[in-house]
């Protein structure tokens, strides 16, 4: 057997999901016994089958990945339950196995998984997968770049109707349910550590305060970061929609004109509205430098 | 050979891994440590809190990348993603020499996120070699490779764990970095000698040493990173470096991570065996 009929072998194996008392599978997806399987590649030895051995890294694989996503999706498994979570992300890493060297991507393909498998998150579809796309977001904000913060020279140096570009780790959250109010505030240990591949990579200490039955409420949502701590800030639709256009890269009048464009605002209140906009969020570094001006992203 | 080509020529001493439970400890107190491991993927990276702490760190202190994703022993060719993202790290760090696994853990592009044992073939050491070489010429820094724990053992191999790693290295002419840890704790599961592996290595080409606990069960011990080393390991310890002198040591642990304190003291025993072997010498 070559050095690629091993692995695939191998990595087949590996990646079989347990048994509900998290054994190995007798069996193998074409009906082959897995003890048969096995001892074709693995040497037993005086305390082990080829089978046994072959176990510990069947069960190592699936612990490292169950936890990874258990640490990243606290407020999914709130939703749903301790079994029908551990159900859901057996199925979608059968599915969907990691195509990343980062752990930290594990859980990057879910929303769009569970949106075409809908019946792992039935009767609670829509806020499932907003608190997927909220929890994914929190990832998204935590370790995204963060480039030279846009100063008031930079403002005033500026084409007359300028682009603002927005920093990369700010994320833009339409939600259909107020998720964020299942979720605590998050501390500042949600810091990334993969120490070796005996722990796993991200910790995160996500406190779901309560998961009680939502009704629907359009909710717009920034995650950004204060001090490298991940907050989520909720902002009307015109305020939403207003950065939206601009990480489009919309000009400020265009994106203006798209903010208000179904608003009841009088016009003469606008200036003040996106003056004010400019304030808070300029306060809280959401726009960078634009391209000419960054000398290269900082962390 | 405190210094050589696969260390950078440097000369460190006794690290330990930089892990989340210390950086404040680290960043308020700023304990004398002679050098930090990072894991290179925990900070592979745009941005955040991690780089902001590990810029505060490469102020103060010497660091070491430690990868576990490159998977020289996989048989595709390696994610230029991945070495893209590695070489702006180096460059971040200016660390003197990086280090990965013998071992595989992916195969077209799916990620076991495990550190797979190798066959000891002499088919699976020429591909291994090459793509060592590859990562090397592309990243431009020494690479050594650590020995790992495993589990189980193939029918197809054709030599001895130590025979297949100096196989690999002197092919790929590449560093090792030799985990006394893994070598007893595959010692205990395959029923070979650990002193016959330290001492069949080439002891030229150590770039670094590893020392870590593990935990035992009724028939396979694990490799847990989550205990105190244990005698057996610091004897091997003691021998490898009889015969590699003085290298860099680094203590892992991972889980159930204990104070900075006695994170650090467990490391700082090492130099007990360090001084016996100068004297000795």
């Amino acid at each position: 057997m070559n050095l690629l009929e091993i692995q695939h072998r191998m990595l087949e194996a590996v990646m079989q999901p347990l048994t509900p008392g998290e054994q190995m599978q007798p069996r193998n997806r074409d009906g082959k016994s897995m003890r048969e399987v096995a001892a074709e590649f693995i040497k037993p030895n005086d305390r082990l089958s080829s089978f046994e051995r072959l176990e510990i890294y069947n069960r190592q694989y699936w612990f490292r990945v169950l936890a990874s996503l258990d640490e990243d999706f606290p407020g999914l498994r709130a939703i749903l339950g301790r079994r029908r979570f551990d159900a859901l992300c057996k199925a979608y890493l059968v599915d969907c196995p990691s195509q990343s060297f980062t752990l930290r991507n594990l859980g990057s393909r879910l929303e769009s998984w569970l949106g075409s498998h809908p019946e792992w998150i039935q009767p609670r579809a829509g806020l499932a997968l907003d608190m997927v796309r909220l929890e994914w977001a929190e990832i998204e904000a935590f370790d995204g770049a963060a480039k030279p913060v846009l100063t008031p020279a930079d403002a005033l140096a500026s084409e007359p109707d300028p682009q603002f570009s927005l920093q990369p780790y700010l994320q833009l959250i339409k939600l259909r349910y107020p998720v964020d109010l299942l979720v605590a505030i998050r501390k500042d240990s949600s810091e990334g550590g993969m120490a070796s591949n005996a722990v796993s990579e991200r910790r995160k200490q996500t406190r779901v305060r309560k998961v009680a039955r939502q009704k629907p409420q359009a909710v717009y949502l920034v995650a950004h970061r204060i001090q490298y701590s991940v907050y989520f800030k909720r902002l009307d639709l015109e305020a939403f929609t207003f950065l939206n256009a601009l990480r489009e890269g919309k000009t400020l009048s265009d994106a203006v004109v798209l903010a208000f464009q179904r608003s009841d605002v009088p016009e003469s209140n606008l200036l003040g509205i996106v003056q004010n906009w400019f304030e808070n969020w300029s306060t809280l570094g959401w726009f960078c430098r634009p391209k000419s001006a960054n000398q290269g992203s900082i962390s | 050979m405190p210094a050589n080509p696969f260390n950078g020529f440097t000369d460190f001493g006794v690290g330990i891994g930089l892990r989340v439970p210390h950086y404040q400890h680290i960043l308020s107190e700023k304990p004398v440590v002679s050098w930090f491991e990072i894991i290179s993927e925990n900070y592979m990276i745009d941005g955040g809190r991690p780089l902001h702490v590990l810029e505060q760190i490469l102020e103060r202190y010497l660091v070491v990348q430690h990868g576990v994703s490159m998977y020289f022993g996989s048989p595709e060719p390696a994610n230029r993603e991945h070495l893209k993202r590695l070489k702006a790290l180096i460059r971040r760090t200016r660390t003197p020499w990086l280090t990965d696994h013998l071992c595989w853990g992916s195969v077209d592009g799916t990620y076991s996120h495990d550190l797979l044992p190798m066959p000891y073939t002499f088919e699976a050491a020429r591909l291994t070699a090459q793509k060592i070489r590859e990562v090397r010429d592309f990243l431009e820094i020494p690479i050594a490779v650590e020995n790992v724990s495993s589990y189980a053992e193939f029918h197809d191999s054709e030599m001895m764990e130590w025979e297949f790693l100096t196989e690999v290295v002197e092919l790929a002419d590449c560093g090792i970095l030799l985990d006394v840890n893994n070598i007893y704790v595959s010692s205990r599961n395959h029923n070979f000698n650990p002193h016959d592996y330290v001492n069949g290595v080439p002891a030229e080409r150590v770039a670094q040493i590893h020392i870590a606990g593990h935990s035992k069960f009724e028939k396979y011990i694990l490799d847990t990173h989550d205990h105190p080393v244990i005698d057996p390991v610091w004897k091997l310890y003691a021998r490898a470096i009889e015969r590699t002198g003085r290298t860099a040591t680094l203590l892992e642990w991972d889980d159930n991570i204990p104070s900075f304190a006695e994170v650090h003291n467990e490391a700082l025993k090492a130099n007990r065996f360090i001084a016996e072997m100068a004297v000795a010498s």
